[in-house]
Protein backbone atom coordinates (compact mmCIF):
# COMPACT_ATOMS: atom_id res chain seq x y z
CA UNK A 1 0.00 0.00 0.00
CA UNK A 2 2.77 2.49 0.89
CA UNK A 3 5.68 3.17 -1.44
CA UNK A 4 9.12 3.20 0.22
CA UNK A 5 9.29 6.97 -0.21
CA UNK A 6 6.25 7.39 2.06
CA UNK A 7 7.88 5.54 4.99
CA UNK A 8 8.06 8.08 7.78
CA UNK A 9 10.99 8.29 10.13
CA UNK A 10 9.86 8.54 13.75
CA UNK A 11 12.34 9.49 16.46
CA UNK A 12 11.59 7.68 19.72
CA UNK A 13 13.19 9.69 22.49
CA UNK A 14 15.09 7.15 24.61
CA UNK A 15 15.45 8.46 28.14
CA UNK A 16 16.31 5.11 29.71
CA UNK A 17 12.95 4.07 31.19
CA UNK A 18 12.15 2.32 28.09
CA UNK A 19 10.42 -0.67 26.89
CA UNK A 20 10.33 0.78 23.39
CA UNK A 21 10.52 -2.59 21.64
CA UNK A 22 6.75 -3.10 21.48
CA UNK A 23 6.08 0.42 20.24
CA UNK A 24 8.85 0.16 17.63
CA UNK A 25 7.32 -3.04 16.28
CA UNK A 26 3.88 -1.46 16.17
CA UNK A 27 5.27 1.55 14.26
CA UNK A 28 6.91 -0.77 11.73
CA UNK A 29 3.52 -2.45 11.22
CA UNK A 30 2.06 1.03 10.64
CA UNK A 31 4.60 1.54 7.80
CA UNK A 32 6.89 3.88 9.77
CA UNK A 33 10.62 3.67 10.40
CA UNK A 34 11.20 4.08 14.15
CA UNK A 35 14.58 5.26 15.42
CA UNK A 36 15.17 4.74 19.14
CA UNK A 37 17.62 7.48 19.97
CA UNK A 38 19.30 9.60 22.64
CA UNK A 39 20.63 11.96 19.95
CA UNK A 40 19.11 15.44 20.28
CA UNK A 41 19.84 16.21 16.63
CA UNK A 42 17.85 13.16 15.47
CA UNK A 43 14.97 14.11 17.77
CA UNK A 44 15.08 17.68 16.47
CA UNK A 45 15.01 16.74 12.79
CA UNK A 46 12.77 13.69 12.43
CA UNK A 47 9.40 14.26 10.75
CA UNK A 48 7.77 13.05 13.99
CA UNK A 49 9.16 12.80 17.53
CA UNK A 50 7.56 10.45 20.05
CA UNK A 51 7.95 10.37 23.82
CA UNK A 52 6.93 6.99 25.24
CA UNK A 53 8.10 4.57 27.90
CA UNK A 54 6.92 3.85 31.39
CA UNK A 55 7.69 4.94 34.92
CA UNK A 56 7.95 8.11 36.85
CA UNK A 57 7.37 11.56 35.32
CA UNK A 58 10.19 13.07 37.37
CA UNK A 59 12.82 10.51 36.35
CA UNK A 60 11.58 10.57 32.74
CA UNK A 61 11.98 14.37 32.61
CA UNK A 62 15.45 14.05 34.14
CA UNK A 63 16.33 11.39 31.55
CA UNK A 64 15.26 13.66 28.70
CA UNK A 65 17.24 16.57 30.13
CA UNK A 66 20.38 14.43 30.54
CA UNK A 67 20.64 14.08 26.76
CA UNK A 68 19.34 17.54 25.89
CA UNK A 69 16.20 15.94 24.46
CA UNK A 70 13.95 18.33 26.41
CA UNK A 71 15.40 21.30 24.54
CA UNK A 72 15.19 19.48 21.20
CA UNK A 73 11.50 18.81 21.85
CA UNK A 74 10.82 22.41 22.89
CA UNK A 75 12.51 23.69 19.75
CA UNK A 76 10.43 21.36 17.60
CA UNK A 77 7.22 22.62 19.12
CA UNK A 78 8.34 26.25 18.77
CA UNK A 79 9.02 25.54 15.09
CA UNK A 80 5.62 23.87 14.69
CA UNK A 81 7.05 20.36 14.20
CA UNK A 82 4.91 17.50 15.57
CA UNK A 83 5.61 15.91 18.95
CA UNK A 84 3.44 13.14 20.38
CA UNK A 85 3.44 11.54 23.82
CA UNK A 86 2.25 8.08 24.83
CA UNK A 87 1.28 7.18 28.42
CA UNK A 88 3.95 8.83 30.61
CA UNK A 89 5.01 10.62 27.44
CA UNK A 90 1.63 12.34 27.31
CA UNK A 91 1.96 13.30 30.98
CA UNK A 92 5.39 14.77 30.16
CA UNK A 93 3.76 17.29 27.81
CA UNK A 94 2.11 18.88 30.86
CA UNK A 95 3.45 20.53 34.02
CA UNK A 96 3.52 19.60 37.69
CA UNK A 97 2.87 15.94 38.57
CA UNK A 98 1.53 14.74 41.89
CA UNK A 99 3.95 11.83 41.49
CA UNK A 100 6.77 14.32 42.04
CA UNK A 101 8.66 16.29 39.44
CA UNK A 102 7.32 18.13 36.43
CA UNK A 103 6.98 17.61 32.73
CA UNK A 104 8.00 19.85 29.85
CA UNK A 105 5.13 22.30 30.35
CA UNK A 106 4.31 22.35 26.63
CA UNK A 107 0.60 22.14 27.44
CA UNK A 108 -1.24 23.78 30.36
CA UNK A 109 -2.30 21.48 33.18
CA UNK A 110 -1.18 19.15 35.94
CA UNK A 111 -0.94 15.39 36.50
CA UNK A 112 -2.75 14.34 39.69
CA UNK A 113 -3.14 10.80 41.01
CA UNK A 114 -6.28 9.01 39.82
CA UNK A 115 -9.15 8.84 42.29
CA UNK A 116 -10.91 5.75 40.99
CA UNK A 117 -12.36 2.54 42.36
CA UNK A 118 -9.10 0.73 41.57
CA UNK A 119 -5.70 2.35 41.10
CA UNK A 120 -3.75 1.71 38.88
CA UNK A 121 -6.43 2.15 36.20
CA UNK A 122 -5.57 -1.12 34.50
CA UNK A 123 -7.24 -2.75 31.54
CA UNK A 124 -9.42 -2.02 28.52
CA UNK A 125 -11.67 1.01 28.67
CA UNK A 126 -14.01 2.65 26.15
CA UNK A 127 -13.03 5.91 24.46
CA UNK A 128 -15.67 8.63 24.43
CA UNK A 129 -14.76 11.35 21.93
CA UNK A 130 -15.27 14.85 23.33
CA UNK A 131 -14.62 16.49 19.97
CA UNK A 132 -13.44 15.46 16.54
CA UNK A 133 -9.73 14.80 16.25
CA UNK A 134 -7.27 13.50 13.73
CA UNK A 135 -5.45 11.05 15.99
CA UNK A 136 -8.59 9.21 17.15
CA UNK A 137 -10.31 9.16 13.78
CA UNK A 138 -12.97 6.44 13.84
CA UNK A 139 -12.14 5.35 17.39
CA UNK A 140 -15.07 6.84 19.32
CA UNK A 141 -16.43 3.90 21.35
CA UNK A 142 -13.35 1.73 20.81
CA UNK A 143 -11.79 -0.20 23.70
CA UNK A 144 -8.10 0.50 24.31
CA UNK A 145 -5.63 -0.57 26.99
CA UNK A 146 -4.64 1.59 29.97
CA UNK A 147 -2.12 1.01 32.77
CA UNK A 148 -1.47 4.10 34.89
CA UNK A 149 -1.92 5.64 38.33
CA UNK A 150 -1.69 9.32 37.32
CA UNK A 151 -3.61 11.17 34.63
CA UNK A 152 -3.50 14.64 33.11
CA UNK A 153 -5.90 17.38 34.14
CA UNK A 154 -5.62 19.90 31.29
CA UNK A 155 -5.79 23.57 32.25
CA UNK A 156 -7.87 24.07 29.13
CA UNK A 157 -10.82 21.73 28.58
CA UNK A 158 -10.57 22.12 24.83
CA UNK A 159 -7.33 20.14 24.83
CA UNK A 160 -9.01 16.79 25.49
CA UNK A 161 -10.28 14.87 22.48
CA UNK A 162 -11.43 11.75 24.36
CA UNK A 163 -12.12 10.58 27.89
CA UNK A 164 -12.85 7.28 29.65
CA UNK A 165 -14.87 6.58 32.81
CA UNK A 166 -13.10 5.26 35.90
CA UNK A 167 -14.73 6.67 39.00
CA UNK A 168 -14.88 9.95 37.11
CA UNK A 169 -13.65 11.13 33.75
CA UNK A 170 -10.04 10.46 32.80
CA UNK A 171 -8.55 12.32 29.83
CA UNK A 172 -7.50 9.65 27.35
CA UNK A 173 -6.15 11.81 24.53
CA UNK A 174 -5.22 15.41 23.74
CA UNK A 175 -4.50 17.18 20.46
CA UNK A 176 -3.55 20.78 19.70
CA UNK A 177 -1.41 22.19 16.93
CA UNK A 178 1.84 20.23 16.70
CA UNK A 179 1.17 18.39 20.00
CA UNK A 180 -0.76 15.18 20.58
CA UNK A 181 -0.90 12.64 23.39
CA UNK A 182 -2.65 9.44 24.36
CA UNK A 183 -2.78 8.00 27.86
CA UNK A 184 -3.50 4.47 26.60
CA UNK A 185 -1.00 2.13 24.95
CA UNK A 186 -1.66 1.92 21.19
CA UNK A 187 1.00 -0.78 20.83
CA UNK A 188 -1.02 -2.91 23.27
CA UNK A 189 -4.51 -2.02 22.07
CA UNK A 190 -5.00 -4.49 19.24
CA UNK A 191 -6.59 -3.26 16.01
CA UNK A 192 -7.80 0.00 17.60
CA UNK A 193 -4.25 0.82 18.65
CA UNK A 194 -2.90 0.06 15.18
CA UNK A 195 -5.50 2.37 13.68
CA UNK A 196 -4.54 5.12 16.14
CA UNK A 197 -0.86 4.88 15.18
CA UNK A 198 -1.74 5.12 11.47
CA UNK A 199 -3.86 8.19 12.23
CA UNK A 200 -1.02 9.66 14.27
CA UNK A 201 1.35 9.33 11.31
CA UNK A 202 -1.22 11.03 9.04
CA UNK A 203 -1.76 13.77 11.66
CA UNK A 204 1.99 14.42 11.88
CA UNK A 205 2.19 14.96 8.14
CA UNK A 206 -0.42 17.72 8.38
CA UNK A 207 0.29 19.09 11.88
CA UNK B 1 -15.85 1.83 32.62
CA UNK B 2 -12.93 -0.52 32.71
CA UNK B 3 -13.69 -3.99 31.36
CA UNK B 4 -13.27 -7.25 33.21
CA UNK B 5 -10.31 -9.14 31.82
CA UNK B 6 -9.98 -12.80 30.86
CA UNK B 7 -6.32 -13.75 30.88
CA UNK B 8 -4.97 -17.03 29.52
CA UNK B 9 -1.95 -18.09 31.52
CA UNK B 10 0.86 -19.83 29.71
CA UNK B 11 2.93 -21.85 32.16
CA UNK B 12 6.27 -22.25 30.46
CA UNK B 13 8.81 -24.98 31.22
CA UNK B 14 11.88 -25.47 29.05
CA UNK B 15 10.55 -23.03 26.45
CA UNK B 16 7.24 -24.92 26.00
CA UNK B 17 3.80 -24.24 27.42
CA UNK B 18 2.70 -26.87 29.94
CA UNK B 19 -0.18 -27.37 32.35
CA UNK B 20 -0.58 -29.72 35.27
CA UNK B 21 -2.96 -30.36 38.14
CA UNK B 22 -1.85 -28.88 41.46
CA UNK B 23 1.50 -28.04 39.81
CA UNK B 24 2.15 -31.77 39.14
CA UNK B 25 1.84 -34.07 36.13
CA UNK B 26 2.85 -31.43 33.61
CA UNK B 27 1.56 -31.90 30.07
CA UNK B 28 3.04 -30.14 27.06
CA UNK B 29 0.74 -27.71 25.22
CA UNK B 30 2.84 -25.91 22.57
CA UNK B 31 5.16 -23.06 21.59
CA UNK B 32 4.59 -19.98 23.84
CA UNK B 33 4.47 -17.13 21.31
CA UNK B 34 2.41 -19.12 18.78
CA UNK B 35 -0.11 -20.01 21.48
CA UNK B 36 -0.09 -16.42 22.72
CA UNK B 37 -0.87 -15.10 19.24
CA UNK B 38 -3.67 -17.63 18.87
CA UNK B 39 -5.23 -16.47 22.16
CA UNK B 40 -4.83 -12.85 21.11
CA UNK B 41 -6.70 -13.61 17.88
CA UNK B 42 -9.43 -15.30 19.93
CA UNK B 43 -9.96 -12.17 22.04
CA UNK B 44 -7.70 -12.63 25.07
CA UNK B 45 -7.59 -9.34 26.97
CA UNK B 46 -4.11 -9.93 28.28
CA UNK B 47 -1.67 -12.81 28.76
CA UNK B 48 0.62 -14.13 31.45
CA UNK B 49 3.82 -16.07 30.79
CA UNK B 50 5.04 -17.86 33.89
CA UNK B 51 8.29 -19.80 33.82
CA UNK B 52 7.13 -22.31 36.42
CA UNK B 53 10.35 -24.29 36.63
CA UNK B 54 12.64 -21.31 37.05
CA UNK B 55 12.55 -21.12 40.84
CA UNK B 56 13.00 -24.85 41.27
CA UNK B 57 15.92 -25.09 38.88
CA UNK B 58 17.43 -21.70 39.72
CA UNK B 59 17.27 -20.64 36.07
CA UNK B 60 17.05 -17.08 34.86
CA UNK B 61 13.95 -15.74 33.11
CA UNK B 62 12.96 -16.66 29.60
CA UNK B 63 14.03 -13.47 27.90
CA UNK B 64 14.00 -14.75 24.36
CA UNK B 65 10.33 -15.73 24.55
CA UNK B 66 9.50 -12.34 26.05
CA UNK B 67 11.34 -10.42 23.34
CA UNK B 68 9.50 -12.22 20.57
CA UNK B 69 6.18 -11.83 22.39
CA UNK B 70 6.78 -8.08 22.75
CA UNK B 71 7.40 -7.74 19.03
CA UNK B 72 4.56 -9.91 17.81
CA UNK B 73 1.70 -9.35 20.27
CA UNK B 74 -0.64 -6.36 20.24
CA UNK B 75 -2.16 -7.06 23.65
CA UNK B 76 -0.46 -6.57 27.01
CA UNK B 77 1.29 -9.35 28.86
CA UNK B 78 2.92 -10.10 32.19
CA UNK B 79 6.11 -12.12 32.53
CA UNK B 80 7.15 -13.97 35.64
CA UNK B 81 8.86 -17.00 37.02
CA UNK B 82 12.43 -17.20 38.16
CA UNK B 83 12.54 -13.55 39.15
CA UNK B 84 15.17 -13.46 41.87
CA UNK B 85 15.52 -9.71 42.26
CA UNK B 86 15.49 -6.27 40.71
CA UNK B 87 17.98 -7.15 37.96
CA UNK B 88 15.87 -10.10 36.74
CA UNK B 89 12.69 -8.08 36.80
CA UNK B 90 14.31 -5.17 34.98
CA UNK B 91 15.57 -7.54 32.28
CA UNK B 92 12.03 -8.83 31.68
CA UNK B 93 10.59 -5.31 31.46
CA UNK B 94 13.36 -4.13 29.16
CA UNK B 95 12.81 -7.23 27.00
CA UNK B 96 9.30 -5.90 26.44
CA UNK B 97 7.03 -7.32 29.14
CA UNK B 98 4.37 -4.80 30.15
CA UNK B 99 4.38 -6.10 33.70
CA UNK B 100 6.58 -8.37 35.74
CA UNK B 101 5.20 -10.85 38.28
CA UNK B 102 7.31 -11.49 41.34
CA UNK B 103 6.50 -14.21 43.82
CA UNK B 104 9.00 -15.65 46.28
CA UNK B 105 11.67 -12.97 45.78
CA UNK B 106 9.17 -10.29 46.80
CA UNK B 107 8.05 -12.32 49.81
CA UNK B 108 11.66 -12.82 50.92
CA UNK B 109 12.66 -9.23 50.19
CA UNK B 110 9.62 -6.91 49.86
CA UNK B 111 11.86 -3.92 49.08
CA UNK B 112 12.12 -5.32 45.54
CA UNK B 113 8.54 -4.16 44.94
CA UNK B 114 9.43 -0.62 46.01
CA UNK B 115 12.57 -0.51 43.89
CA UNK B 116 10.70 -1.65 40.78
CA UNK B 117 7.70 0.64 41.35
CA UNK B 118 10.06 3.59 41.73
CA UNK B 119 11.85 2.78 38.49
CA UNK B 120 9.02 1.50 36.28
CA UNK B 121 5.83 2.62 38.02
CA UNK B 122 3.48 0.50 40.12
CA UNK B 123 1.47 -0.42 37.00
CA UNK B 124 4.40 -2.61 35.88
CA UNK B 125 4.75 -4.48 39.18
CA UNK B 126 2.60 -7.55 39.88
CA UNK B 127 2.96 -9.37 43.16
CA UNK B 128 2.12 -13.04 42.57
CA UNK B 129 0.82 -14.73 45.70
CA UNK B 130 0.21 -18.48 45.92
CA UNK B 131 -1.99 -19.55 48.83
CA UNK B 132 -3.13 -22.80 50.36
CA UNK B 133 -5.84 -22.57 53.00
CA UNK B 134 -5.23 -18.82 53.18
CA UNK B 135 -1.52 -19.25 53.92
CA UNK B 136 1.22 -17.99 51.62
CA UNK B 137 3.15 -20.82 49.97
CA UNK B 138 6.19 -20.59 47.68
CA UNK B 139 8.36 -22.82 45.49
CA UNK B 140 5.49 -24.05 43.29
CA UNK B 141 3.35 -24.61 46.35
CA UNK B 142 5.78 -26.78 48.29
CA UNK B 143 6.89 -24.37 51.02
CA UNK B 144 4.33 -23.03 53.50
CA UNK B 145 5.46 -19.62 54.81
CA UNK B 146 3.33 -19.06 57.95
CA UNK B 147 1.95 -15.78 56.66
CA UNK B 148 -1.67 -14.88 56.01
CA UNK B 149 -2.12 -14.22 52.28
CA UNK B 150 -4.41 -11.23 52.83
CA UNK B 151 -1.93 -9.65 55.20
CA UNK B 152 0.91 -10.18 52.72
CA UNK B 153 -1.16 -8.76 49.84
CA UNK B 154 -1.80 -5.61 51.88
CA UNK B 155 1.91 -5.17 52.58
CA UNK B 156 2.89 -5.91 48.98
CA UNK B 157 0.64 -3.08 47.76
CA UNK B 158 1.99 -0.70 50.39
CA UNK B 159 5.46 -1.60 49.16
CA UNK B 160 4.64 -0.78 45.55
CA UNK B 161 2.79 -3.64 43.81
CA UNK B 162 0.24 -2.36 41.29
CA UNK B 163 -1.62 -5.63 40.87
CA UNK B 164 -2.05 -8.86 42.82
CA UNK B 165 -2.06 -12.18 40.97
CA UNK B 166 -3.72 -14.43 43.51
CA UNK B 167 -3.48 -18.18 42.95
CA UNK B 168 -5.19 -20.76 45.09
CA UNK B 169 -3.00 -23.83 45.01
CA UNK B 170 -5.90 -25.90 46.37
CA UNK B 171 -8.10 -24.95 43.44
CA UNK B 172 -5.45 -24.87 40.69
CA UNK B 173 -6.23 -27.20 37.81
CA UNK B 174 -9.37 -28.61 39.46
CA UNK B 175 -11.90 -26.65 37.34
CA UNK B 176 -14.09 -26.47 40.46
CA UNK B 177 -14.06 -22.66 40.68
CA UNK B 178 -11.82 -19.97 42.14
CA UNK B 179 -11.27 -19.61 45.88
CA UNK B 180 -13.93 -16.93 46.32
CA UNK B 181 -13.43 -16.28 50.03
CA UNK B 182 -9.73 -15.64 49.47
CA UNK B 183 -10.37 -13.52 46.37
CA UNK B 184 -12.94 -11.39 48.20
CA UNK B 185 -10.73 -10.94 51.26
CA UNK B 186 -7.77 -9.75 49.19
CA UNK B 187 -9.87 -7.55 46.85
CA UNK B 188 -11.41 -5.87 49.90
CA UNK B 189 -8.02 -5.34 51.51
CA UNK B 190 -6.24 -3.60 48.62
CA UNK B 191 -6.89 -0.73 46.21
CA UNK B 192 -5.08 -2.28 43.24
CA UNK B 193 -6.66 -4.75 40.78
CA UNK B 194 -6.75 -8.39 41.87
CA UNK B 195 -6.45 -11.20 39.32
CA UNK B 196 -8.13 -14.41 40.47
CA UNK B 197 -6.26 -17.56 39.53
CA UNK B 198 -6.64 -21.30 39.99
CA UNK B 199 -9.77 -23.35 39.42
CA UNK B 200 -11.50 -21.88 36.37
CA UNK B 201 -13.98 -24.37 34.89
CA UNK B 202 -16.78 -22.35 33.34
CA UNK B 203 -18.10 -18.82 32.85
CA UNK B 204 -20.00 -18.92 36.14
CA UNK B 205 -16.72 -19.36 37.98
CA UNK B 206 -15.30 -16.24 36.34
CA UNK B 207 -18.48 -14.31 37.06
CA UNK B 208 -18.28 -15.36 40.72
CA UNK B 209 -14.67 -14.14 40.89
CA UNK B 210 -15.71 -10.75 39.42
CA UNK B 211 -18.59 -10.64 41.91
CA UNK B 212 -16.03 -11.27 44.68
CA UNK B 213 -14.10 -8.19 43.55
CA UNK B 214 -11.56 -9.54 41.06
CA UNK B 215 -10.86 -7.25 38.10
CA UNK B 216 -9.58 -10.12 36.03
CA UNK B 217 -9.59 -13.90 35.91
CA UNK B 218 -6.82 -16.23 34.84
CA UNK B 219 -7.72 -19.25 32.74
CA UNK B 220 -5.45 -22.09 31.72
CA UNK B 221 -6.49 -25.73 31.31
CA UNK B 222 -9.99 -24.98 29.99
CA UNK B 223 -8.66 -22.86 27.14
CA UNK B 224 -5.50 -24.85 26.48
CA UNK B 225 -7.68 -27.90 25.93
CA UNK B 226 -10.03 -26.07 23.56
CA UNK B 227 -8.97 -22.49 22.65
CA UNK B 228 -12.38 -21.68 21.13
CA UNK B 229 -13.67 -21.80 24.70
CA UNK B 230 -12.12 -18.34 25.24
CA UNK B 231 -14.49 -16.28 23.04
CA UNK B 232 -17.38 -18.40 24.32
CA UNK B 233 -16.48 -17.53 27.91
CA UNK B 234 -16.32 -13.84 27.06
CA UNK B 235 -19.69 -13.77 25.33
CA UNK B 236 -21.30 -15.78 28.14
CA UNK B 237 -19.94 -13.24 30.62
CA UNK B 238 -21.18 -10.35 28.51
CA UNK B 239 -24.64 -11.93 28.31
CA UNK B 240 -24.55 -12.21 32.11
CA UNK B 241 -24.08 -8.44 32.26
CA UNK B 242 -20.33 -8.11 32.85
CA UNK B 243 -18.51 -5.35 30.94
CA UNK B 244 -16.27 -7.17 28.48
CA UNK B 245 -14.01 -5.89 25.71
CA UNK B 246 -15.49 -6.49 22.28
Amino acid sequence: MSAPSSVMRVALADYGAGNLRSLSSALVRAQAEPLVTTDAAVVAEAPLALIAGVGHVGSAAAGLARHGLDEALRERVAAGLPVAGICVGMQLLFGESEEGGRGLGLLPGTVPRIRGPRVPHMGWNTLAATRTSKILDGLDGADVYFAHSFAVEPGDEELAVATVEHGGRIVAAVERGPLAGVQFHPERSGAAGARMLESLLRWSRSA
Amino acid sequence: MVKKRVIPCLDVAGGRVVKGVNFRNLREMGEPVELAQAYSDLGADELVFLDITATLEGRGPILEVIERAAEELTIPFTAGGGVTGVADARALLLAGADKVAINRAAFDEPGILTALATEFGAQAVVCAIDARGGEVVTHAGRNPRRRDAVDWAREAVERGAGEILLTSIDADGTRAGYDLALTRAVADAVEVPVVASGGAGDAEHLAAAFEAGAEAALVASIVHERPERLPELKSELEEAGWPMRR
